[in-house]
C-alpha cells in the first residue's frame, strides 16, 4: 500500500502515460492488487529476516498483521474527521471501545448470535457517536478536542468502575470460545480473523475514498478551509461535521467488534487516552488528509509498537548502559521522540516523503 | 450537618486541586492559544522531583523544613520544565496552533514513557509529612489536613496571580494580550517574553498540583498527571478560556459537585462533572465567564 498524493500522482502519470498505461487505471487497480495480495499472504511461507521472526504463514505473524491492519483502518477512520474534515477531536477511542465493549458484554450477557451481537454494538456506538457529537460540535477546535477528551474520559471510568460487574474492570473481559463461530476460535484459525481485519480494512478503505470522490467528500474539505465560506453558500457546516464524526465513529465501533475478536476480549486499555493520542501521531505520521496516508501511518505506528516492544527487551538493549536502555525499552518514549520530529521536519507524513524524494529520484541514472 | 460540613471542605480540597492544575492551563491557552497536553507531564515532573529531593537532597526531607525545601525544588523544577519546552519545542511553531497541540501530545506520550522507564510504572510513596496525614476537627466535622493544605494553597495561588495580573506591568501586557494579541505586538511590545513567563508561571503551579495530589493520595506515578489533566480540561472549558476568575469559579463548581454527587452515589460524580459541561456547552458554549469571539483575564 503505496501512499499517494496528487502532486506525485501527476508526475507518475506523466510517467506510466509514457510507458503506455493510463495513470488511472494503474491508481484503479494498484489497490485492489495489493488487496488480494493481502488476502493470500497467509498461503506463502516466506520469511522476512528482520520484520518477522517468523514465515509470514505462522500464526504469530498472521496475528501481527491482522492487529497492524485494524489500526491502520482505525488510524483512517479518524482522519476522516482530523486530516479531511479538520475537526481535533480526542475522544476517537470511545467508539472504538464502545464497539469492542458492546460486543465482549453482549457475549458475556445474552445468547444472541454473534453476527446480532456485532449489528447491534455496531448500531450502539452509532447511537452514541451521534448523541455526544452533536453536543461536542456545539464548540469547536480546541475546545472541541476538549470535550471529545472528556467524554472518552467517561467511558474510561465507566469501564474501570465496573458498573454490575458487567465490563470486568481492570482485568478487563475475555471472550468465551463457546459463544463464538468455531472458524473464529483457535490458532489454528488465526488465519480467518485475518481475513475479517482486511475485510474490515477494505470496507473501510472503501467508504472513506467514496466520501472523498462524493459532492459530499468536497464539502468535508471546505468546512475543513473554510466553513464560514459554506455557511455562506448555503450548507450547515455543522451537520457536515456531525456526518463525518458519526461515519468515522460507526466505522471505529465496525474496528473495536474486530479487534475484540482478534484479540480474544476486551480491555481498559481500548478506552486510555494513550489510544486516542496514538491515534493522532497515526494519522499524522501517515499524512492526513492523504489517500493511502493515514492506514499506512496506523499500520506502521502498531507493528513499531508491537516490535519495539519485543527489540526493548532483547539482549543488545539490555546490553546497552541504563541510561539508554531504560528510555529505549519503552515504545511509546520512541514513537513520542520520533512523533515530534516528524511535526518539525516532516509534515506531511509518510505520504509526504515520495514527494520530498521526488528531486533526489530524478538524480538517479535511468529515471 | 457535619456530613455537610465535611463534604464542603473536602470538596473545596478538590476544587483546590482542580484550580491549580487550570489555572497555568487557562493562562497559557488565552494567552498564546496553545492547548497544552505536556501540561500533565508538568505536573508529574513536580511530583517526582519532590519525591526525589525528600530521599536525596541533603537538608530536605519530608517533615518541616526539609519539605518545605523538597516543595521548593519541585515547583522550581515544574517551572523550569516549562519555561525550556516553551523555549525549545513552542516558540518555533509560533502561530501553528494544531503543530503546537501535536509537539504537546508528543511530549506527553514521550515524557510520561520517560518517568516510566526511569522509575517505573508502579506508584511510588510519596513522602508527606505526618500531619497531613492527620485530621482537623471544624464544627463537628474532622476534616484531612491534606484537603485544607489545597485549598489553602489554591486560595494563595489564586490572590497571587490576581494580584501579579492586576498591578504589576508584565501582568498588564499578559492582561492585554489575551485580549487582543495583535495590537499589543504593534505596540512594541513583544508579547513572546510574556509567553515565556506564563508557561513558567503555569509550569509551577502544575507541580504544585503534582506535589500537592502527591501529598493528598500518598503515592506518585507516572501516569497520574495525565487523569488530573482531563479534568483540569473540563474546568478551564467549563470556566471560560483565559480567564483566571472564570477557572476559580469552575473549579469550585466541579469539585464541590463531584465530591457531594460522589458521597450519595459512588461513582456518578465524575459522570455528573461532564454532564455539567454538557449543560454549559449547550447554554453558554464560551464559558462561564468567556466573551463572544475571546476571553478576558
Amino acid at each position: 500500500m503505496r501512499p499517494e498524493t496528487t502532486a506525485s500522482e501527476q508526475r507518475r502519470d506523466e510517467r506510466a502515460g509514457k510507458a503506455g498505461v493510463p495513470w488511472f487505471l494503474v491508481r484503479r487497480f494498484v489497490p485492489v492488487g495489493v488487496l488480494v495480495l493481502l488476502a493470500v499472504l497467509p498461503y506463502t511461507s516466506l520469511r522476512i529476516p528482520v520484520l518477522f521472526e517468523r514465515p509470514l504463514n505462522a500464526p504469530g505473524s498472521v496475528h501481527l498483521i491482522a492487529i497492524c491492519l485494524v489500526f491502520g483502518g482505525l488510524a483512517l477512520s479518524y482522519d476522516l474527521m482530523f486530516g479531511r474534515t479538520g475537526m481535533l477531536s480526542f475522544g476517537h477511542a470511545l467508539y472504538f471501545a464502545a464497539g469492542g465493549y458492546a460486543t465482549a458484554i453482549l457475549l458475556d450477557q445474552t445468547q444472541w448470535p454473534l453476527w446480532m451481537v456485532a449489528l447491534v454494538a455496531v448500531l450502539g456506538s452509532t447511537v452514541l457517536a451521534l448523541l455526544l457529537g452533536s453536543v461536542a460540535l456545539r464548540t469547536k477546535g480546541i475546545a472541541f478536542a476538549m470535550v471529545t477528551l472528556a467524554f472518552a474520559q467517561i467511558g474510561a471510568i465507566a469501564v474501570s468502575r465496573n458498573p454490575g460487574r458487567i465490563t470486568g474492570g481492570e482485568e478487563g473481559l475475555s471472550l468465551d470460545g463457546h459463544r463464538l463461530p468455531d472458524a473464529l476460535v483457535g490458532v489454528v484459525n488465526t488465519v480467518n480473523l485475518y481475513w475479517l481485519a482486511l475485510a474490515f480494512v477494505a470496507v473501510v478503505a472503501f467508504i472513506v475514498h467514496r466520501i472523498d470522490d462524493a459532492p459530499a467528500g468536497r464539502v468535508l474539505a471546505a468546512v475543513r478551509d473554510d466553513d464560514r465560506r459554506v455557511d455562506v453558500l448555503g450548507l450547515s457546516p455543522y451537520r457536515y461535521r456531525l456526518l463525518a464524526f458519526v461515519i468515522s465513529g460507526a466505522l471505529a465501533a465496525v474496528g473495536g467488534v474486530v479487534y475484540v475478536l482478534l484479540i480474544g476480549g476486551a480491555n481498559p486499555g481500548l478506552t486510555a487516552s494513550d489510544l486516542t493520542l496514538s491515534l493522532l501521531v497515526m494519522v499524522v505520521l501517515g499524512g492526513p488528509g492523504t489517500r493511502w496516508g493515514p492506514l499506512a501511518g496506523g499500520v506502521v505506528f502498531a507493528y513499531l509498537d508491537h516490535r519495539l516492544t519485543a527489540v526493548g527487551s532483547s539482549d543488545a538493549v539490555e546490553r546497552l548502559p541504563s541510561v539508554l536502555s531504560g528510555p529505549l525499552s519503552e515504545p511509546l518514549f520512541i514513537l513520542g521522540v520520533v512523533f515530534i520530529l516528524a511535526v518539525y521536519f516532516f509534515p506531511g507524513g509518510l505520504a509526504g516523503l515520495t514527494q520530498r524524494l521526488g528531486p533526489l529520484r530524478r538524480l538517479l541514472p535511468g529515471k | 450537618m457535619s456530613t455537610f460540613l465535611l463534604l464542603l471542605l473536602t470538596g473545596l480540597g478538590l476544587a483546590g486541586l482542580y484550580f491549580l492544575v487550570a489555572s497555568g492551563l487557562s493562562l497559557v491557552f488565552g494567552l498564546a492559544d496553545v492547548l497544552n497536553f505536556a501540561h500533565g507531564l508538568f505536573l508529574s515532573v513536580g511530583a517526582y522531583a519532590t519525591w526525589w529531593a525528600a530521599t536525596s537532597l541533603p537538608g530536605a526531607g519530608s517533615e518541616g523544613f526539609g519539605f518545605v525545601l523538597a516543595v521548593a525544588f519541585g515547583v522550581a523544577a515544574g517551572a523550569v520544565v516549562a519555561s525550556i519546552v516553551e523555549l525549545v519545542l513552542i516558540r518555533p511553531l509560533y502561530k501553528r496552533t494544531i503543530a503546537q497541540v501535536l509537539v504537546t501530545v508528543g511530549l506527553s506520550l514521550a515524557g510520561v514513557a520517560l518517568l516510566q522507564a526511569i522509575w517505573g510504572a508502579d506508584a511510588r510513596p510519596f513522602p508527606r509529612p505526618a500531619w497531613a496525614s492527620r485530621v482537623t476537627v471544624i464544627g463537628d466535622a474532622s476534616v484531612p489536613n491534606s484537603s485544607l493544605l489545597l485549598a489553602v494553597a489554591a486560595a494563595v495561588v489564586l490572590a497571587g496571580l490576581l494580584a501579579f495580573l492586576r498591578f504589576t506591568r508584565v501582568g498588564l501586557v499578559i492582561r492585554a494580550g489575551v485580549e487582543d494579541r495583535s495590537m499589543v505586538t504593534a505596540l512594541g511590545i513583544d508579547v513572546r517574553k510574556a509567553f515565556t513567563l506564563v508557561f513558567a508561571l503555569g509550569g509551577a503551579a502544575a507541580a504544585l498540583a503534582g506535589i500537592l495530589a502527591g501529598v493528598q493520595f500518598s503515592v506518585v506515578s507516572p501516569g497520574q498527571g495525565t487523569s488530573l489533566l482531563i479534568f483540569g480540561f473540563i474546568v478551564v472549558v467549563i470556566g471560560g478560556m483565559g480567564s483566571i476568575t472564570g477557572t476559580a469559579w469552575a473549579a469550585a463548581a466541579v469539585g464541590l459537585l463531584q465530591q457531594f454527587v460522589n458521597y450519595y452515589a459512588s461513582g456518578l460524580g465524575d459522570i455528573c462533572v461532564v454532564a455539567l459541561l454538557a449543560v454549559v456547552l449547550l447554554v453558554r458554549p464560551q464559558g462561564l465567564a468567556g466573551v463572544a469571539g475571546g476571553a478576558h483575564a
